[in-house]
């Protein structure tokens, strides 16, 4: 067998891995560990393999990744806490043609925005919705989120979340599933390599959905972790995640509407 | 070829907006204003023009579907009365600090609270201060008659895209529900994707490998960038200052007394000055056309030849403040209102000038 140079290494033909195009060069702001770098990453995928940077305009929220714009190399909008579905409405509204999604966390869409999430989904736009459910707030510093496990411990419910007092875990993924303007609602992870193309692969059917016209929203939901939020090291929040957020946030397709 | 109508204030405004190629109203409903969707969806511009109208789930989804499209260099709109206006202001304020154009029409009723459907002004404050959260300002104007309602509807759109700016007009039930001969300006076609990529090259529009990609935001995490964009804004608005100041005078010459009122409110003081001259009281009228930019130096000016100044107003009384700040202590002013939706009478407003200008 004959050595393989470095020069051979470089060949654009034999490139097994490199760094995704549309991800900026700026350093991640995301704590080693979290899956937001890694969402970010496969949706950048999705949108240079559809070719579709020149027709994109993304919508960033609050939250851990409202600087979503520093790191994907597209147009972007940065809406206020919660209502990026209805900045996505009108977008998607006044430019048809063009390629519309909003990255969005669990406060921003299962707490203050709500009533934008719901009835976006509602109207059926033909948007693509991506969620990251880690069931807690990152950004400002840990507290309960519409997400949080029973019993889980966060800044605002010290002693783990007690129903009684604090409410119940929102299923919003479940919930949009029963609107008739959802065509495609799926529950993914990121946290193995396995899980990441069955991520990439939901995210890609959903942006082929709106590029076709399907005529809906289709919503991806990513159960991500948040180790310092949930103060584990990284192995161990993906091993809380799959021991206890999985259980009551199964993953998988919730709706598949096909033609 | 321009065109006259016996219309509406409300439905003049939304003719108008079609006309002046807005692409997109988004709106809920709420009294006194509700005409200008109603009207706008039994048009439906959009088989004619393409415009969209979208009735939203609330005031704030609806402010941040502006903001959406107006982060994309188009022309939108939202319209509500008071209430609905509060609970937008916080889109308002993103939108003034990303620096997007666009038209908010807001019918006052009288506040606080729910209120009254009834006209009023006590959103003064409000409108002319900031209104949400931070340093900022919107371009007001202040419509007194049905043909300002249509207007403006165009010189609204004007002004936002000039300036980069948010614009209010800041009308009432009064203006909005009346009925009077409206001439309409021709259609003016509607922005094409070439020219929001020229006039507008900062929308978000998709990005093309020739131009960095375009960010609509209103956040600046280090404070340095936040003062940089604060200082940028504030010359901005000195410069709207210096060059969009309106107003209209009526018989000041001569006038030893000055009302100072704005929409509803001028329209009872044109009246006043016919009855006040009657009586031999050489009286004058001053309308700020614009809330912000106020007039200050016309007032100003009328200070150091008149003898004092009654602003009417439809609230307890916000814009003479204003009126105090460009007259110092030249002149003697007061304010007269009726609050809570109640529309004074020109009797009234002259019994006001007499007891707390000339007999006082």
């Amino acid at each position: 067998m004959d050595t393989v140079t470095r020069e051979d290494i470089r060949k654009p033909e034999n490139i097994v891995y490199q760094k995704t195009k549309l991800m900026t060069d700026n350093t991640l702001s995301f704590c080693p560990g979290c899956g937001h770098g890694t969402a970010h990453r496969i949706v950048m995928e999705v949108i240079d393999e559809m070719g579709l940077q020149d027709k994109t305009i993304g919508i960033a929220p609050v939250g851990c990744s409202v600087l979503a714009y520093d790191f994907m190399n597209i147009d972007m909008v940065q809406a206020a806490h919660g209502r990026a579905p209805a900045v996505a409405t009108a977008l998607k509204r006044l430019y048809p043609e063009k390629c519309i999604f909003s990255y969005q966390g669990d406060g921003d869409l299962a707490a203050i925005g709500t009533a934008e999430t719901i009835h976006a989904c509602n109207r059926g736009e033909n948007i693509v919705i991506i969620f990251i459910n880690n069931g807690i707030y990152g950004m400002t510093g840990g507290q309960m989120a519409p997400t949080t496990l029973e019993g889980m411990k966060t800044a605002t419910c010290p002693y783990g979340r007690d129903i009684k007092m604090m409410g119940n875990p929102l299923k919003m993924t479940e919930l949009v599933a029963t609107l008739p303007g959802t065509i495609y609602v799926t529950r993914q992870s990121v946290h193995t390599p396995a899980n990441v193309r069955k991520a990439k692969k939901a995210i890609r059917k959903a942006f082929d959905n709106q590029m076709n016209n399907k005529g809906g929203v289709s919503f991806v939901e990513i159960v991500s972790n948040c180790n310092s939020g949930w103060k584990m090291t990284p192995t161990q929040a993906n091993q809380w995640m799959v021991d206890n957020m999985f259980p009551f946030y199964p993953l998988g397709d919730i709706k598949v509407n096909e033609d | 070829m321009k065109e006259l109508r016996l219309m509406k204030g409300n439905e003049a405004f939304a003719e108008a907006v079609i006309r002046a190629g807005a692409d997109g109203y988004f709106g809920y409903p709420i009294t006194p204003q509700s005409e200008v969707m109603e009207y706008l969806m039994a048009q439906k511009p959009y088989e004619t023009t393409g415009m969209v109208v979208l009735q939203a789930e609330s005031e704030i989804a609806a402010i941040n579907m502006v903001y959406g499209g107006a982060a994309a260099g188009k022309r939108v709109l939202t319209s509500s009365s008071s209430p609905g206006i509060s609970l937008k202001q916080e889109g308002i304020s993103y939108i003034a600090a990303a620096e997007l154009p666009c038209v908010i029409l807001n019918a006052v009723r009288g506040g606080p609270g729910l209120g009254t459907i009834q006209p009023s002004q006590s959103d003064y404050f409000q409108s002319t201060k900031g209104g949400g959260h931070g340093d900022y300002r919107l371009i007001v104007l202040a419509p007194a008659s049905v043909q300002e309602m249509a207007d403006f509807g165009f010189l609204g759109f004007d002004l936002a895209f000039k300036y980069r700016n948010p614009v209010l007009i800041l009308s009432d039930g009064a203006i909005g529900q009346m009925m009077e001969k409206v001439e309409l300006q021709e259609q003016r076609p509607r922005f094409t994707e070439e020219e929001i990529i020229k006039n507008t090259p900062w929308a978000a529009v998709g990005k093309p490998t020739t131009r960095e990609r375009n960010i609509v935001t209103s956040l600046r995490l280090d404070s340095h960038e936040q003062e940089k964009h604060n200082i940028h804004l504030q010359a901005k608005y000195k410069v709207i200052q210096e060059n969009e100041t309106r107003y209209e005078t009526l018989k000041c010459e001569d006038a030893d007394y000055i009302l100072i009122a704005y929409g509803t409110s001028a329209r009872l003081c044109l009246k006043a000055v016919d009855l006040a001259r009657a009586k031999g009281i050489k009286v004058g009228l001053l309308r700020p056309i614009t809330l912000f930019p106020f007039p200050t130096k016309p007032i100003a000016e009328l200070a150091t030849r008149t003898k004092g100044m009654l602003s009417v107003e439809m609230s307890a009384g916000q814009m003479v403040e204003d009126v105090r700040l460009a007259v110092g202590d030249k002149v003697k002013v007061e304010h007269f209102g009726r609050m809570g939706g109640v529309i004074p009478s020109p009797v009234e407003v002259l019994e006001a000038l007499e007891s707390k200008l000339i007999g006082g």
